[in-house]
């Protein structure tokens, strides 16, 4: 896929995205931004709602928008699954009709046999004849998606699949969602503002601000690597790292990272593979040797690099794996932090935040 | 009671409703999904015999179908007499002053349908018409009866435009309100005072059954 393009509203920013992705059947591409960065603009002009003023889409070897060309191909004719941000189920009709709604080219056969199908594959059986406003919002989530694939998409389009749901819903969904894209065999692309979802569900990721793409990378890399401090400050998570769980009890989980563990707040069972995520500011810097913190980790390490945020500055310790803390320059001072002096990370149980992660993730070998 | 003048009004609010129908969903569609910078032109244009004087609607209405007119010319070329003082005449002045009471509840009716469930079915790859009539005239039904239900009651009662277009021709143009004004000018008021009762019952049961099916006050604008 590759877009190019460009797109202005009345007295907001212009929408500039410009990135290409190959786009082969299992992959989820997250475009992951804060609110307002366009994600939801860039994802409309993908499904033919928004009419860029200037650029163009392909996908596969589709034209879909050539302004050059003069080609504007209507969101009819795009062979898309798109789901908008409060699932948009249509209040006149049922599950099943909402679900057989795009169904029209079918015999009413194939069509009744098609939304079994797709009932059975998102669990939605004995729910069929209901209204959507009767549902949960598991449930319209579920029925949303199942109306998306039940034409046979070549690409879903989804607009922040789980943030109209509940906290604890949302982390249980977040796993069945990624089962199921993968499950689905479709290429997707995935509007989110929350990074947990993005390292839990994508595979690529598209970093959006301010209309722009800024960078384009697997999840990992993109938190970990970020290409510029713009980029860093947008996803605000500088440390992220494969890890597995080895114990798990009371709320409490140990998370093995590179051969060091890890205590962290977590409820998933051991054994899970997760990534491990801890961000810049959360890492306190010690001397080596002080006394005994509340902190349940201290990772003992040597500063790699040292560099500068201003008023603030950015350490990389190599602790088995590199781990970023952010700290005043005063504090840098004291602790004569440079390049290969040891020291200890210590970090609060409740700030290493584990996001889990449910196809086969390779174990960590560092 | 003069049950010409009857039969003749309910045959002509019917079938100027009906126009309206077929004329105002589309008319009422584009108004309401157009992002057209210039549109409000058009939707004043619509709204004008809300405030225009019938009197004046009516002389602009027979100027432009009377036998001077190129529209009058081709239509008596068409069919071999001039269009004022028929009831064809009446029909085309009716649906011109009736426009805003069909094109408004509908227009109001499809600015509430909900733009992203709109959005989601032509996502589902159905085409905007049949987007129309699956969805939005669902969505809109209330409106919909609204604006026919008003455009017949409003068609009922007209006078001015039905005096300068129509005149007074018996089974021809003579509607009950001009009925009743005859009556009034033969002093014959009890025959005024029957056809007058009609006419308000009709009036107040229509907008009874428009209330009772709304069940909150309408608007006759967009309210967005």
């Amino acid at each position: 896929m590759i877009v190019d393009i460009t797109k202005s509203f009345p007295g907001r920013m212009t929408i500039d995205a410009r990135f290409a992705q190959t786009l082969e059947p299992p992959t989820v591409l997250i475009l992951f931004g804060p609110s307002g960065a366009g994600k939801t603009t860039v994802l409309r002009c993908l499904a033919g709602l928004e009419s860029p003023e200037r650029g163009r889409i392909t996908c596969w070897e589709d034209t879909w928008l050539d302004t050059a060309a003069g080609v504007r191909l209507p969101p009819q004719q795009r062979a898309i699954g798109y789901m908008a941000q409060e699932y948009a189920l249509f209040p006149t009709h049922s599950v099943a009709g909402n679900i057989a709604y795009g169904l029209g080219a079918l015999t009413a056969d194939e069509r009744q046999r098609r939304v079994v199908e797709v009932l059975t594959l998102l669990q939605l059986q004995g729910v069929e004849h209901l209204r959507p406003a009767q549902l949960s919002g598991g449930q319209q989530q579920r029925v949303a998606l199942a109306r998306a694939i039940a034409r046979h998409p070549r690409l879903l389009l989804l607009d922040e699949p789980l943030s109209a749901l509940d906290v604890p819903t949302r982390s249980k969904l977040r796993g069945e969602l990624r089962t199921l894209l993968k499950q689905l065999a479709i290429p997707s692309v995935v509007v989110t503002h929350d990074w947990e979802e993005a390292l839990a569900l994508g595979d690529q990721m598209a970093v959006i601000h301010e209309g722009r793409v800024l960078q384009i990378g697997t999840p990992q890399e993109v938190f970990s690597r970020p290409l510029n401090a713009e980029v860093a400050r947008v996803v605000g998570v500088e440390t992220v790292v494969q890890g597995r769980i080895i114990e798990s009890s009371n709320g409490l989980a140990t998370v093995e990272v590179a051969g060091t563990k890890l205590v962290a707040l977590a409820t998933e069972e051991s054994g899970s593979a997760v990534f491990v995520c801890i961000r810049a500011e959360d890492v306190v810097l010690e001397a080596v040797g002080a006394g005994a913190t509340s902190a349940r980790n201290h990772l003992v390490g040597k500063v790699r690099e040292v560099s500068s945020l201003g008023a603030l500055v950015r350490v990389g310790i190599d602790s088995g794996f590199s781990l970023s803390a952010i700290v005043t320059r005063s504090a840098l001072d004291d602790l004569h932090l440079a390049p290969g002096v040891a020291v200890v990370a210590a970090i609060k149980a409740g700030a290493v935040h584990l996001v889990p992660r449910r196809d086969g993730m390779a174990t960590v070998t560092a | 009671m003069n049950w010409i003048a009857i039969a003749l009004t309910l045959k002509l609010a019917t079938l100027t409703s009906l126009i309206l129908l077929v004329i105002g969903l589309p008319l009422a569609y584009w108004l309401s999904f157009s992002r057209w910078r210039w549109k409000f032109l058009i939707e004043s244009v619509v709204a004008l015999p809300l405030v225009l004087p019938p009197t004046v609607l009516g002389f602009y209405i027979l100027v432009a179908i009377g036998p001077h007119s190129p529209l009058g010319r081709f239509y008596t070329s068409l069919v071999g007499h001039p269009l004022p003082f028929t009831f064809e005449g009446l029909l085309f002045a009716s649906m011109l002053y009736s426009l805003p009471f069909a094109v408004q509840p509908f227009a109001t009716a499809f600015d509430q349908v909900e733009r992203r469930l709109v959005e989601a079915s032509w996502t589902l790859g159905v085409s905007r018409v049949k987007t129309f009539f699956k969805l939005i005239i669902p969505l809109s039904v209330a409106g919909v009866v609204t604006g026919l239900v008003l455009s017949f009651a409003h068609t009922m009662g007209e006078f001015g435009v039905v005096l300068m277009v129509g005149g007074n021709i018996e089974g021809e143009t003579r509607t009950v309100s001009i009925d009743i004004y005859d009556e009034v000018q033969a002093l014959n008021y009890a025959g005024a005072a029957k056809t007058a009762l009609f006419l308000l019952a009709i009036s107040y049961g229509v907008l009874l059954a428009v209330y009772a099916m709304n069940r909150k006050v309408w608007a006759l604008w967009p309210q967005k």
